[in-house]
Order: structure tokens, then C-alpha cells, then sequence
């Protein structure tokens, strides 16, 4: 065995607290060691040629490089050793730059403690061996679950890079909350006419596979191997039948709130969401259909002229085969009930910002005009409360939601346009308006518009004959203070919705204190998560606007069609090895694995049913968690075996 | 606790609407940075300093404002002017402050009655100011 030692300078970075001209001298003394060599910039070009040209010359078959961290140049100097032919996994590199120059001022004592961890490398360098990259096939189809506005772009993305995708809806239309919105902010542009194109875009692609009112109740694999089962609910309307007629719902004597507008207008058993809904068709809701078990009126059946109505529709499993999944699960509001102060569901006229933009909306219960829920009056007054919600570690959410300054300015300006001599009030904490042009709009909405900005919360809001009493504080003045209003809108703040909760918990996702589910990295890997080939785009991870949704929607589908793209993927060398003969089949490495990447499985051996632990190599990261979990020492985290690690402690004891 | 009771009728907004008239400024333009108050040299003799006086303004608080010293002690200097990021004249908000109490003929001072302890801690600005109010 011939072993280089690479010194690096690091310019001053590493020569000035550590002595490497000393250290070149002392690695010579070391075990196997052929050359030992300092320069002043190893990972420069003509450094990587000096460890080329040893390696040719000296025959050297292991390389220590004592320089930065394995994070900078780990892949630079494994490339290098491919180069020369020998396996990139017998490199073995020394951090005595932020784990010694940068830490250290006393040069001595840096040159110590540089000396004993170059001597462990050496020593662990005798005892690595090549390892092997194995690879594994990619099936080249995508699974976007969630079709919000996040969901809807990451899967048009996607098809139009011709991957087929499968996006999962689980209620009866794509769209989200989004389609709710009346207009968005800072532009006024209206919500449906903007998302209304590419939901039919979802619908005519060729390459996506919509399954709408259906739900992932299954996935297993790993990335680029996903198999994944979904949960088809009936809707009890032949889809392909159905003329969209509208002949079945006069007749149903059933009448339920409408989910669409907040439950402020009527909707019958039988009905389709809104008229822009994708899949366009009518469905029956099974909980109060008079017709699903047992059957007791058919009145829709009676009159459906294509008979498009199946009672007997039963839920259906659809299994699909995927490399990569993106998570859009989207958020819902906080329920504001839990502001008893508030009067949220005591006191009609106190409404949430969602149910707002129904009733500002053209297409919804007042067709456009703003009236208030308790007497149909158009309110003249109105009293808009930011940070419904958010911003109250103590009670509710502690974070900001991100949206709601710009929605309750956006509502403020929306019924200053349609009530002209009305008074819009807003109490807020802080305006927080980053983002293109929302400044501007903010700015516009007190300036041109008269929108009454009172720095301060509201305490409590009392139904005061058929007015509302707000009372609150106004901090620019120090003073309390009180008016009448007609309508209160609380800003209601963002969580994350029952279904990212499910699906984080189903794909062993990790969420973050609040219940978001956690990137990868904050900064630099947004839409990743710790699970391969699972992406994730949307307010799944956090409140989020419309731009911000929709330009990580296409981040998760670009860095998922980079997996989706490849033919097949290498996977690292350094995994969990299983010896089968120690294993007892006892399932602590399993519980240990962060990534789900353990299995316990039968095995015969010895003609005996034998428990072993099965580590799934595509899955595992090498993090060597099993390994230390393990009591039997029956794991071997390849690459950093226990004698390896043996042999870096015992130098630094002998230090 | 007592509660400062809000109204936005046709007396407020009347208000704020001469108040913008005379200035020639929209008080919505505000944003209560307090840039003006921050700089503002006589700020530790006003009851209220500038940008709480706009605010008033702004929330229809009429009695509030023409009860303030603030206009009265402002001196036109223009720092509050030159300085504002939104652009607002708010000296010539002060001025129409002090024009439209002088209209109103709210808080008439009458110099023979000013006491003679008094006199000798006024600024003199304070007491041209009272001039105008005679005079106005």
C-alpha cells in the first residue's frame, strides 16, 4: 500500500495557524506513507496535477488530502482519482481548516492537533477499501399532490416537459383556495380569470392524469421508484356521461351551505362546485344525498336524460408508478373562532377575510354588491383587523401569515371602489409589504383611496343594536380608542391545511414547530425534502403569495424533472451494510433511520424463518444512525467502518 | 378606562377635506414614519408632536387637533418639509392648521391677558404666532 499526503496552505487561510511544512516532515514518519507534499493551493489546477502525476508515477492507491472541509472539495479530489483510474471512494480528506486554522490563533497548538488528525486520516486511509456505486432505474412519471395553484403549475411544468403526471385532488375541482379570491393583490387582476386558463390547460394536457376528488393513501419506493396507491372517491355521476345540463339540481329537495362561498349561499345534494370547475361535472355529496344508502329519493335519476347517475358508485384504488412526487397541500385559515374576543361565529356581521372575497366577489352570494351577512345592508362603515391570528405565540399562530396586510389593503380598496362614500378602517400591527409593487399599492390605497390606517390592534368587538362596537387601541396616539361599525373583517392568518399534516405524516416528511412541512435546506434548497425525489412547492412549507406559489411550483417541478430526467441514478457508495448472520431482526435501526430507508424482512436461512434488517441502498443517505443504534454491531456503514473510526480516535488519544 | 369615541361623519371628513384644501397636500399620504416629528427643533415644546397631529388629522379627530399647541409652536422652518419621503409640505399642513382654527375663530388670544410670567417664557415666534391669531 503506497499512500500521498496533500498538505494544502490554503493561501494564509490554513499556513498561517498551522505549521504544514512541519506536518509534510511528520507525515513522512506515518505508516505506509509514500509522499508527502505541501501546496500552496491544492484544489487549484496544477495542485490536482501534482496528485496526478504522483499517482502515475509512485503508484500510490490511497490519497489524503489535509486542506478544507469534504463539503468544498470532497467531489474535486474523487474526481481527480477516477482520472487516474483508482476508486474515488479511497480518498480520505483532512478539515484542518475549519476544524483547525479557523478555530485555533495559537499556531502550536494548531499544528498539534493537525498533526494527530492527519495521522488518524492515515491511518484510516490503510483500512478503506473501493466501494462500489450501484445504480438504479428511473420511471419518468410525476405525482403532484394537491391542485391549488401550486399543484396546477408544477404538473403543467412538468407535462409540458413531457413527463406524464398524475395530479391528486382531493376535493370535486382543481383551483384551491385561490379560485375563492375575487381579485389578487397588487394588480386587481381577477383571481378565476387568471387561474381559469391554466386549469383547463390541466385538463386538455395530454400528459396529466387529473384524478379529482381522490386521495394518496399509500406510497412506497424511493426516488425514482415510487409506488404509489390513490383513493378514488365516487362522485355517483358517470363524468363522461354527464352534459353539465343542470336538469338534476332543481329537482333535489336537499339543501346544504356551499363550500365555494363560505357557506353564504345555498348549494343542493347534487351540484357542481362553481361553473369553472375542472373536471366539469356534477357530483352528489354522499352525506346528505337522500339517494346513497339507503335509497329514498331518486328524483335526480329520474330526470337525468343521459343517465349519467350511478348510486351504486363504489371507491376505486389506482396504483401508479413514479420517480418523483411534489407535495402542494396548501394551507387553510386559522380557525378565528378561537379569538373569542373577536366574535368570529357569535356575531354575524364579523366575517373572515375568505369570506370577504365571496362576498366582494361578482360570482357570489350578494352577485358583487357588498352587504353584510345579518341584514343584507351595504355596511358604511367597515373595520378590517390585520393579524387575525398571527403574530400570538401566547395563544395562536406566532408566526406572520405573510399575506394578509396586502389582502385586508386589498379588501379595504376593493369596497372603498364599490361603496364610495364608505369608511374603511384598518387596524394593523406592522405593514409588512415586500414584494414587487406592493408598497406602491399600499401607498395607493391610503392615498387616492382614503383607506384609514390606525396603528394598534382591536380588543373586543360587541354587537351594539344592529351596529358593532370595535374597541381597540390607536399606539400613535397612546390612546384607546372606540367607533361603530357595520362589518368587521378579521385578516385571518395561514396554517397548514389537514391534508399537508396527512400527507407530511404518510411520506414520513419532517414538519417544522408550527406544522409546515421543513425544506431541505431554508435558503438553498426551498423545495427539496429530506427524502429523495420528494419535492415540495407551495404554502405546504409556508405562507406564501400567488407569485411566490407559483415560481416555487416551477422550482419543485424543475428540480424533480432533474431526477425525472435521468435514465438512470448512481447512488452512493457509502451506505448501511447488513450482516445478516449478526442481525437479530430486533427493528432499532429502523426506528433510527431518518429515511425510512430499513426494513425488517423474513429471510429462511438455515431452514429457519429468520428476522433480518434490509437497508434499502437508493434510500439510505450513509448517515450512520443504524449503525450506532444497532446493539449487535451487525451494521457497517460503509466508508466509515468501525475500524476506520477506531483508527481516527486512537491517533488523537495518542496526541 | 376611557375610550376616545371614533366618528367619520360629514364634520370630519368636512374637516379633513379643508384641512387638504387649504394645504394642498392629501393627509392619507402619511404613513407615520414620524420623520418629521424626529426632526422637528421645537418638538419637546409641542403637546403632540407633528406626525400625532397628522394622524389626528387623518382619523377625524378635529377637536383633538385644534386644541394642540403643535401648529402654534411650529415655525415654518421646513426641516419636517425637505425631509418627508412621501413628499408632504407638512409645514403648509401646519399652516392650514393654524388658517383653519384662525377661520373658526377657535381659542381667540387676547395679548393683554397673557400674564406677564408668561410673556417672559414664550418663544417669540410663539408670540408672532399670537399676533397673527389677534390680527388674523
Amino acid at each position: 500500500m503506497k499512500i500521498g499526503v496533500y498538505l494544502c496552505e490554503c493561501g494564509s487561510n490554513i499556513a498561517s495557524t498551522v505549521d504544514v511544512e512541519d506536518l509534510a516532515e511528520q507525515a513522512k514518519e506515518f505508516p505506509n506513507v509514500e509522499v508527502s507534499r505541501v501546496y500552496k493551493y491544492v484544489c487549484s489546477d496544477p495542485g490536482q496535477l501534482l496528485i496526478k502525476q504522483d499517482i502515475e508515477e509512485k503508484q500510490l492507491d490511497r490519497i489524503v488530502v489535509a486542506a478544507c472541509s469534504p463539503r468544498m472539495h470532497e467531489p474535486t479530489f474523487r474526481a481527480v482519482l477516477e482520472d487516474m483510474g483508482l476508486n474515488p471512494y479511497v480518498l480520505e480528506i483532512v478539515n484542518i481548516r475549519e476544524q483547525v486554522s479557523w478555530v485555533h490563533d495559537d499556531k502550536k497548538k494548531g499544528t498539534v492537533k493537525a498533526a494527530s488528525l492527519l495521522k488518524g486520516a492515515v491511518l484510516r486511509a490503510s483500512l478503506m477499501h473501493p466501494l462500489e456505486r450501484k445504480k438504479v432505474g428511473v420511471t419518468p412519471n410525476a405525482l403532484v399532490i394537491g391542485g391549488g395553484i401550486a399543484g396546477i403549475q408544477a404538473s403543467l411544468d412538468l407535462a409540458d416537459m413531457g413527463f406524464d403526471t398524475t395530479l391528486v385532488e382531493k376535493s370535486a375541482t382543481i383551483g384551491g383556495k385561490m379560485s375563492q379570491l375575487d381579485k389578487t393583490f397588487p394588480t386587481l387582476d381577477c383571481s378565476q380569470c387568471i387561474l381559469s386558463p391554466k386549469m383547463v390547460d390541466v385538463n386538455r394536457h395530454p400528459n396529466i392524469d387529473l384524478l379529482a376528488l381522490s386521495e394518496v393513501v399509500e406510497v412506497e419506493g424511493y426516488v425514482g421508484n415510487f409506488k404509489v396507491k390513490i383513493k378514488k372517491n365516487p362522485t355517483y355521476v358517470l363524468a363522461d356521461k354527464c352534459t353539465l345540463c343542470d336538469d338534476c339540481v332543481p329537482v333535489c329537495p336537499v339543501i346544504e351551505h356551499d363550500e365555494y362561498n363560505q357557506g353564504f349561499s345555498p348549494r343542493r345534494a347534487i351540484y357542481i362546485p362553481y361553473p369553472q370547475a375542472v373536471p366539469a361535472s356534477y357530483l352528489i355529496d354522499p352525506n346528505s344525498c337522500l339517494g346513497i344508502e339507503p335509497l329514498i329519493c331518486s328524483k335526480c335519476k329520474d330526470v337525468c336524460g343521459p343517465e349519467a347517475i350511478d348510486f351504486d358508485m363504489k371507491p376505486e384504488i389506482i396504483e401508479k408508478e413514479v420517480g418523483a412526487i411534489i407535495v402542494a397541500t396548501g394551507y387553510e385559515p386559522y380557525p378565528i373562532e378561537n379569538i373569542g374576543e373577536y366574535g368570529y361565529g357569535t356575531i354575524p356581521d364579523v366575517i373572515s377575510g375568505l369570506d370577504f372575497e365571496r362576498i366582494v366577489s361578482a360570482s357570489g352570494p350578494t352577485d358583487g354588491t357588498i352587504r353584510r351577512p345579518s341584514d343584507g345592508k351595504i355596511p358604511k362603515t367597515v373595520v378590517f383587523v390585520h393579524c387575525a391570528g398571527s403574530r400570538d405565540p401566547s395563544k395562536h399562530l406566532p408566526y406572520c401569515s405573510k399575506v394578509c396586510c396586502m389582502y385586508a389593503t386589498k379588501h379595504a380598496l376593493q369596497y372603498k371602489h364599490l361603496v364610495h362614500d364608505g369608511t374603511a378602517i384598518n387596524f394593523f400591527i406592522d405593514i409588512r409589504t415586500a414584494g414587487k409593487d406592493y408598497e406602491e399599492f399600499y401607498q395607493r390605497a391610503a392615498e387616492e383611496d382614503q383607506v384609514i390606517y390606525i396603528r394598534g390592534k382591536v380588543s373586543e368587538v360587541f354587537q351594539d343594536g344592529d351596529r358593532l362596537l370595535v374597541k381597540g387601541a390607536d399606539t400613535l396616539t397612546g390612546e384607546t380608542v372606540e367607533l361603530h361599525a357595520d362589518l368587521v373583517v378579521l385578516a385571518t392568518g395561514l396554517m397548514p391545511s389537514a391534508g399537508t399534516k396527512e400527507i407530511a405524516s404518510l411520506l414520513n416528511l419532517s414538519v417544522g414547530m408550527n406544522g409546515f412541512i421543513r425544506e431541505a435546506h431554508p435558503k438553498l434548497k426551498p423545495v427539496d425534502t429530506a427524502i429523495a425525489g420528494v419535492f415540495v412547492a407551495g404554502t405546504a412549507t409556508g405562507p406564501k403569495d400567488i407569485p411566490e406559489t407559483v415560481s416555487n411550483a416551477s422550482g419543485a417541478a424543475s428540480r424533480a424533472a432533474g431526477i425525472l430526467s435521468q435514465d438512470e441514478l448512481e447512488i452512493e457508495g457509502t451506505v448501511a451494510q447488513v450482516d445478516e448472520d449478526l442481525c437479530r431482526g430486533c427493528g432499532l435501526c429502523a426506528e433510527a433511520c431518518p429515511y425510512s430507508a430499513i426494513e425488517i424482512k423474513a429471510i429462511n436461512k438455515y431452514g429457519h424463518a429468520l428476522r433480518v434488517a434490509f437497508v434499502n441502498e437508493a434510500m439510505c443517505k450513509g448517515c450512520g444512525s443504524c449503525a450506532a443504534a444497532c446493539l449487535n454491531g451487525a451494521i457497517n456503514q460503509l466508508g466509515y467502518t468501525d475500524s476506520q473510526i477506531l483508527a481516527l480516535i486512537g491517533a488523537l488519544g495518542e496526541g | 378606562m376611557s375610550y376616545e369615541y371614533l366618528k367619520f361623519g360629514k364634520e370630519e371628513k368636512d374637516f379633513i377635506a379643508k384641512i387638504e384644501e387649504i394645504s394642498g397636500q392629501n393627509i392619507y399620504s402619511c404613513y407615520q414614519c414620524g420623520k418629521c416629528s424626529a426632526g422637528c427643533a421645537f418638538s419637546d415644546k409641542m403637546d403632540r408632536s407633528v406626525s400625532q397631529l397628522i394622524h389626528l388629522i387623518q382619523i377625524g379627530q378635529k377637536e383633538k387637533v385644534l386644541k394642540s399647541n403643535t401648529h402654534w409652536v411650529c415655525s415654518s422652518c421646513l426641516t419636517c418639509t425637505v425631509r418627508c419621503p412621501r413628499e408632504i409640505d407638512v409645514a403648509a399642513l401646519m399652516e392650514a392648521v393654524r388658517e383653519y382654527s384662525l377661520r373658526e375663530d377657535y381659542e381667540k388670544v387676547i395679548i393683554s391677558e397673557i400674564s406677564k410670567e408668561a410673556l417672559d417664557k414664550l418663544p417669540n415666534i410663539a408670540l408672532v404666532s399670537n399676533f397673527r391669531k389677534k390680527t388674523g
